[in-house]
């Protein structure tokens, strides 16, 4: 150009001329989307169907529809973080009970099903399920009553998936019995003809309590440390719940733990059978504005 | 300038090139493989890394991380030494930033086919390798703009448009990067997102549509600003257009990620915002397009002769189709139906192997014949290139339109008795034919990027035979 060392004549002249003020100008204006359109998912209550926190640990409360969360309450007792309802915990007989039950409301998940969800995602199970009912009558006869915001939120990472080339699971709990699924993830094409559904044989073959990465075991799975994660997460678990959970992951639903682990596939189809279990929706409420 | 040492540094460049165009292949070849899979699942071979959950992530991160990445790399500080007549800042800084993007996404596509995955869309890679991807880039980034700032500002005063759109992407993906990437580990293997739910929803789209967005759209938007006028021989159109519509992309294109999540759990203002700036983004959009079309104006014949320029024009057109077909699948009405189905994945590749990989592959052979200063070994194998690459793309693209429409409408239809007229299997099992096809597409590119290698070899490997010639030039 001919007038190049003639001043600037405007904005957009300065900053072409100067690389580091179109660094500043071009960060600002990324910058605005995220904060108009994230920031207030933070706070509004709306967002989430009016579901609180009611403390540093993640519990929960619902008043406009308490039907959705499972309320339950923390408190410091002899140094250790207790609850007034318990998840999961052993009675005098050695059997694991547990003080909620299926349509009591949203809770952490037990160990057993977290492994399962870690399963599912090593898999990559949403890039061809989706577990996001959205609000259409087809969808409802389907999959059942549309999606709601508290029903993962204690998922890290959400797994709404964007592409059904199998079926939304996003109620999927319930709907077969532990010995379909099994069998189906074992061959599905003998339970539905027509599935492109890759078969996962391996997982009848690997225990839960191990840790692969890819065929090479590299240790024991460590529940506890991935309770004490997600509580930093604030998904709420007591110190009872998380010492525990390696021995809960070992032996539950397993009566002869010595003789045959619980493998991966044991844990991913408890996952798949808490899948919209948690809550018991009111058809008469209108729950999404 | 000391006179033993070149003007530009292209060592580092023509290594670039030469693995941008193998992880193309690579990339295509595993794409392909995992479209066959849909269309014969017995390909699974009930082995876990082959498993389509697995590859198919493997095939995303492979094409859009590393292949998108690797040709991003490459021209970009091609065009910013020769943009700003400045030889690379720092070469050793370059090249510790490209070892540790290579090392770093080689690993994480091998630990996602191994089962380290966070499940997270286009954002799978465990934690330790973004901790690599996030250093290299940064260093990348310094690299570029310490070029541009160490320039000769009496000879070259003004910083040129390609310029613009790399900073845009290189900044906008470091901070759309990191805060989606935010997750507590629990192993060196394994981490839980930060967020949950609808947070984490909205913060994964806010990166899965800016991968899109910046990635794939603002970085080779910089692309095409500095190859198409090269090749064409002529300056950009108007300056005045490439200002409007660079401010307005970089401002829009963020806002995107909502529409994603139409109809999901995420409060209805939100994915509406998008779809509107989502309709708005045509403008931009089409500003863009139409500035590289028309730079070829009183040049038009030119697309005759130089097979080059075919795929850099061709790459505009699919990229205005595809700007276009975006905000209407964002309508919520489109959307209704759209999305869930393999419409999504036939957008995507339009914009992918149309756009993406078209202007990409246009550039890499303008790079070749320049840092090697040659002619191409065959012209011809070039338009069969262009060809074998329009066709499977368009196979590819048709066969998803048909599927997708057909799956949205297969799942809403009923009967006259009033109760859903299809099983899901039914629509599944009706998917067959276009998988069939959408494979046979695959093939055709994979068969496009094995024609551009051979011809790139054989052009290194015959270069004494054509350069006198090129000498003069």
């Amino acid at each position: 150009m001919a007038d190049h060392n003639e001043q600037p004549k405007n904005l957009q002249e300065k900053l072409e001329r100067n690389i580091f003020g179109l660094f500043l100008a071009t960060a600002f204006m990324v910058s605005i989307a995220g904060i108009v359109e994230i920031v207030p998912l933070f706070y509004l209550k709306s967002a989430v169907d009016y579901t609180e926190r009611t403390d540093q640990w993640g519990n929960l409360k619902n008043e406009k529809f308490p039907e959705l969360v499972w309320e339950r309450h923390f408190k410091m007792e002899n140094g250790k973080l207790v609850a007034d309802k318990r998840l999961y915990y052993k009675d005098k007989n050695g059997n694991w009970k547990s003080d909620w039950k299926p349509g009591d409301g949203v809770r952490p998940y037990t160990p057993l099903e977290l492994a399962g969800r870690d399963i599912y995602q090593r898999e990559g199970c949403m890039y061809c399920h989706s577990q996001m009912i959205r609000p259409f009558r087809d969808e409802r006869e389907r999959y059942g009553h549309y999606s709601l915001a508290t029903e993962s939120i204690y998922d890290h990472p959400f797994q709404w998936g964007s592409k059904r080339t199998g079926p939304d699971l996003a109620r999927l709990g319930g709907k077969y019995s532990d010995e379909w699924h099994k069998l189906h993830l074992m061959r599905p094409q003998d339970m539905v003809p027509e599935s492109v559904m890759p078969a996962y044989p391996w997982l009848a073959e690997q225990c839960i309590t191990d840790q692969y990465v890819g065929r090479m075991k590299v240790g024991k799975r460590d529940m506890k440390a991935r309770l004490e994660v997600m509580r930093k997460l604030r998904v709420p678990y007591t110190d009872e719940e998380i010492e525990l959970a390696d021995e809960y992951l070992r032996t539950y639903g397993n009566p002869n733990p010595d003789k045959k682990c619980t493998t991966e596939l044991d844990a991913l189809v408890a996952y798949l059978q808490v899948l919209g279990t948690m809550t018991k929706l009111d058809d008469s409420k209108v729950y999404r504005e | 300038m000391d006179s033993a040492t070149p003007k530009y540094e292209y060592g580092l460049l023509k290594f670039g090139t030469l693995l941008t165009i193998i992880v193309f292949i690579a990339g295509t070849t595993i794409g392909t493989y995992a479209a066959s899979e849909l269309a014969w699942p017995f390909l699974n071979f009930d082995i876990p890394e082959l498993t389509f959950g697995r590859l198919r992530v493997v095939h995303t991160n492979t094409i859009v991380i590393a292949f998108g990445g690797l040709a991003l790399f490459v021209t970009s500080l091609y065009s910013v030494q020769r943009t700003n007549s400045n030889r690379l800042w720092c070469v050793p800084c370059a090249w510790a930033s490209a070892l540790l993007l290579v090392g770093s996404i080689v690993g994480g596509i091998i630990g996602i086919a191994f089962g380290l995955s966070q499940a997270r869309e286009y954002h799978e890679m465990e934690w330790i390798f973004d901790v690599g991807i996030a250093v290299g880039w940064l260093l990348w980034t310094m690299v570029f703009v310490m070029t541009i700032a160490t320039r000769d500002k009496e000879k070259v005063p003004h910083v040129y448009v390609s310029n613009w759109f790399y900073l845009a992407l290189l900044i906008a993906v470091t901070y759309l990067f990191l805060v989606n990437g935010l997750a507590l580990p629990v192993t060196w293997y394994k981490s839980y997102s930060l967020y949950s739910g609808v947070q984490d929803a909205m913060i994964q789209w806010w990166w899965g549509h800016n991968a899109v967005g910046f990635f794939l759209t603002a970085g080779f938007l910089g692309m095409m600003y500095y190859f198409v006028p090269k090749q064409a021989q002529r300056p950009v159109y108007s300056y005045r257009l490439s200002v409007i519509h660079f401010w307005a992309l970089i401002f829009g294109y963020v806002w995107l990620g909502a529409h994603h999540l139409q109809y999901t759990a995420v409060p209805d203002w939100t994915g509406s915002l998008g779809a509107v700036i989502s309709l708005a983004m045509i403008i931009p959009s089409w500003g863009g397009a139409l500035n590289g079309m028309l730079t070829l104006s009183g040049a038009w014949d030119r697309l005759r002769t130089d097979y080059i320029l075919r795929f850099l024009i061709m790459a505009l057109a699919f990229y205005a189709m595809s700007t276009f077909e975006g905000p209407v699948m964002s309508s919520k009405t489109v959307n209704a139906l759209s999305h869930y189905t393999d419409w999504t994945i036939g957008h995507v590749h339009s914009g992918a192997l149309g756009w993406v990989a078209m202007v990409a592959i246009g550039s890499l052979y303008h790079m070749v014949m320049k840092m090697w200063n040659t002619e191409m070994y065959s012209m011809k194998l070039i338009n069969w290139h262009f060809w074998l690459h329009t066709l499977g793309t368009v196979l590819y693209i048709v066969a998803m339109w048909v599927s997708g429409i057909m799956q949205g409408l297969m799942w809403r239809a009923y009967d006259e008795y009033g109760v859903l007229a299809y099983t899901f299997a039914e629509s599944v099992a009706a998917m067959h034919p276009y998988y069939v096809m959408r494979a046979m597409g695959g093939v055709l590119v994979v068969l496009g990027g094995l024609v551009m290698l051979y011809n790139v070899v054989m052009t290194l490997a015959t270069i004494k035979s054509r350069q006198p010639a090129a000498a003069a030039a």
